[in-house]
């Protein structure tokens, strides 16, 4: 816990500022993205991109992942493994029902 | 009603202090953040629901007592089985026996005082009855009619029942589900008293250590599941409904990858509470311990994986189909490991016919049966057969109430002197337990019969030649309520006739039983230190407690 707190303390807040600006920033990007046809499945990658972008920001520095224990990190770690689960067995049903092929 | 049936050396009396009269009035209990008595918060509220759930079961089981669909109407029907499954499912089973007996007792196991975080232990309860009070709102208002699958495009499209106001009820709840689980979770890890190694916990703690894990990953699904639910209903938001460009089936997906695992939420804890009576009503070590405790982690994750079994008629894909197929049948391996292991440790034990040891028992049999229906309707050719058919019906009864509900029951027989300090009698407790056995058997096996003849679930008339085995389910009904009836009743006698238990009447090893009973506010004078294995019963050896049945009586 104690380099959590050493975490906490190295940032002003104004760094905090400064993620919520880069956050705004890259929502617009988003909206932005969205407008733009970069052709399948590149609009689908390049807006998942920068939803990941944003969710490590948060993750990083909003929830003080960044500098916690090993143990925090490992929690964060997996939920995120728990999530890689659920979207891969989704899927391996999306991906191989009759008709995908085609879209694909 | 009197305890003479036992063999009973009188204990003085009940210790000065403890849990239950530090404080008196209704603030001390609402605003306590003490683990005991949040589970007594708990237990009083399941208990509520529970008697719900099973009045809306009566009516189903009446109804079904004549071929015609003549008592309610069609829409009625759906609605009587929807609010008994969503009744029993999130607000009886899955906080049965984490939130009573794991809030109870997980701290004194472990020789804790406390909870890692007393304060967000009481708003698990708050959030519990918050989420109640929503249910209980669409209940009154008239109920929903969808099932508790709550499958879409029905339920967010179509439904003209209080679907919405119950989704805000079971997202509130699912929070619940989240405290509880995080707060073990921490607990375990931070507060283990000095020597308590990881393999020197009680087999409980572990299975509630897996339990919290699907808890914290899985109820966050549920959810957010529910969240889109919702707003597709009320915002026309296309998410699941095919018309406004959304995917029915993955619905599914998300429901069950909560779902499913919730099964395991009901009977992980259960199988904890079966290791603590196994070992000791039958005086032995618990046989292969490390492979049980590690049992309940596989469980756990395994469970995660295998939610697309309930998915085999829905359209998923074939080669999705046999990954979930195998993935289920891989389940059986942990649940298998645990019940020869609990058969190895009877043999050759001192064996105590006692009323926790009758459910354990119940428990072992009732869920191998399921359990077996589990892996028969893995197989994709037997579940397209009887997908929907009272077979499916009674396996998942024989899991959740055949195992959780015994193991429930069986552990607030074993746990109920450390609770109230007093002991509930003999030969009502083993009656009791006795007609809930044979009771159940009556109710769900007649239903797999039923489902394998094509029985649907879900309707409420039926061809005439399945009414005797409708009958025989209802004459079962009739006598099960009977059993729930008793243990009730004799529960509630206890609390002011019941003999004095004195802090160690099963003669039990571990931390809990070394504290009085009831436990003092703080569980311990003095922090225990451990320097003792697990189930550390000297076998064959004899033993003398004043609550062992004679030969003649058991």
């Amino acid at each position: 816990m104690s380099e959590q707190h050493a975490s906490e303390h190295e940032h002003g807040l104004k760094f905090y500022w400064l993620v919520l600006f880069a956050l705004l920033v890259l929502t617009w990007v988003t909206y932005g993205a969205a407008l733009i046809d970069f052709g399948h499945p590149w609009s689908d990658l390049v807006a998942l991109a920068i939803a990941v972008t944003k969710a490590t920001l948060v993750v990083s520095f909003f929830m003080h992942v960044k500098g916690a224990t090993s143990m925090i990190k490992m929690s964060a770690v997996g939920g995120f493994f728990w999530l890689i689960i659920l979207f891969a067995f989704v899927l391996a049903d999306v991906l191989t029902r009759p008709g995908m092929r085609e879209f694909f | 009603m009197s305890t003479q049936d036992f063999a009973f050396t009188p204990y003085p009396d009940l210790p000065k202090s403890h849990y239950l009269n530090v404080a008196y009035g209704l603030k001390s209990w609402l605003f306590t953040t003490d683990h005991k008595r949040i589970g007594i918060l708990y237990l009083l509220s399941i208990t509520f629901f529970f008697a719900l759930g099973g009045l809306y079961a009566t009516a189903i089981r009446l109804e079904l007592l004549t071929p015609a669909g003549d008592m309610v109407q069609p829409d009625t029907y759906n609605r009587l089985f929807t609010m008994h499954g969503i009744l029993m499912i999130f607000f009886f089973l899955v906080p049965s026996i984490p939130a009573v007996l794991g809030n109870f007792l997980l701290p004194l196991m472990i020789g804790a005082k406390d909870v890692a975080f007393p304060r967000l232990n009481l708003a698990s309860w708050y959030m519990y009855i918050i989420g109640a009070t929503f249910t209980l709102y669409a209940l009154f208002m008239g109920g929903v009619d969808t099932g508790w699958t709550f499958y879409t495009p029905f339920s967010s499209t179509y439904s003209n029942s209080y679907v919405a106001a119950v989704a805000v009820g079971i997202f509130i709840n699912g929070f619940s589900s989240i405290f509880t689980g995080i707060n073990f979770m921490v607990t375990i890890h931070r507060m283990r008293a000095p020597g308590l190694t990881w393999f020197r916990l009680p087999l409980f703690v572990w299975s509630h250590y897996a339990t919290s894990l699907i808890m914290v990953l899985g109820t966050p699904v549920l959810a957010i599941t529910i969240v889109l639910l919702a707003m597709e209903r009320v915002f026309k938001l296309g998410f699941f409904d095919p018309a406004l460009g959304g995917d029915p089936v993955l619905f599914q997906h998300l429901f069950w990858f909560y779902s499913h695992p919730a099964v395991y939420i009901m009977i992980l804890p259960s199988m904890g509470v079966i290791s603590e009576i196994i070992a000791a009503f039958s005086r032995k070590r618990i046989f292969g311990y490390k492979f049980v405790a590690l049992a309940s982690m596989g469980i756990a994750v395994i469970g995660f994986i295998v939610w697309g079994h309930h998915l085999f008629v829905s359209s998923q894909s074939l080669y999705a189909g046999l990954i979930f197929s195998i993935l289920t049948m891989l389940v059986a391996v942990p649940s298998a490991v645990k019940v020869f292991n609990w058969t190895a440790t009877l043999y050759k034990g001192s064996i105590e016919y006692s009323t926790p040891m009758f459910y354990a028992l119940g428990f072992l049999g009732l869920f191998a049966i399921g359990g077996l229906t589990g892996v028969m309707l893995a197989t994709i050719g037997i579940d397209v057969h009887v997908h929907d058919t009272y077979f499916v019906v009674a396996h998942f009864h024989y899991i959740m109430v055949g195992g959780a509900l015994m193991g429930y029951l069986g552990g607030l027989h074993y746990w109920w002197p450390k609770i109230t300090g007093r002991m509930y009698p003999g030969f009502w407790s083993h009656l009791s337990a006795l007609i809930i056995f044979l009771g159940f058997n009556l109710t769900f096996f007649p239903q797999f019969v039923l489902g394998y003849l094509g029985m649907p679930r879900r309707y409420h008339s039926y061809p005439e030649e399945f009414q005797v085995l409708h009958i025989l389910s209802t004459a079962g009904a009739s006598i099960l309520a009977v059993g729930y009836i008793i243990p009730l009743v004799y529960f509630i006698w206890s609390l002011k006739y019941g003999e004095v238990a004195g802090d160690n009447p099963w003669d039990a090893v571990g931390l809990e039983w070394q504290t009085t009973s009831p436990p003092s506010l703080h569980n311990f004078d003095e922090i225990p230190v451990v320097d003792f294995e697990p189930y550390d019963y000297v076998e064959h050896e004899p033993v003398d407690r004043p609550y062992r049945y004679s030969r003649s009586e058991a």
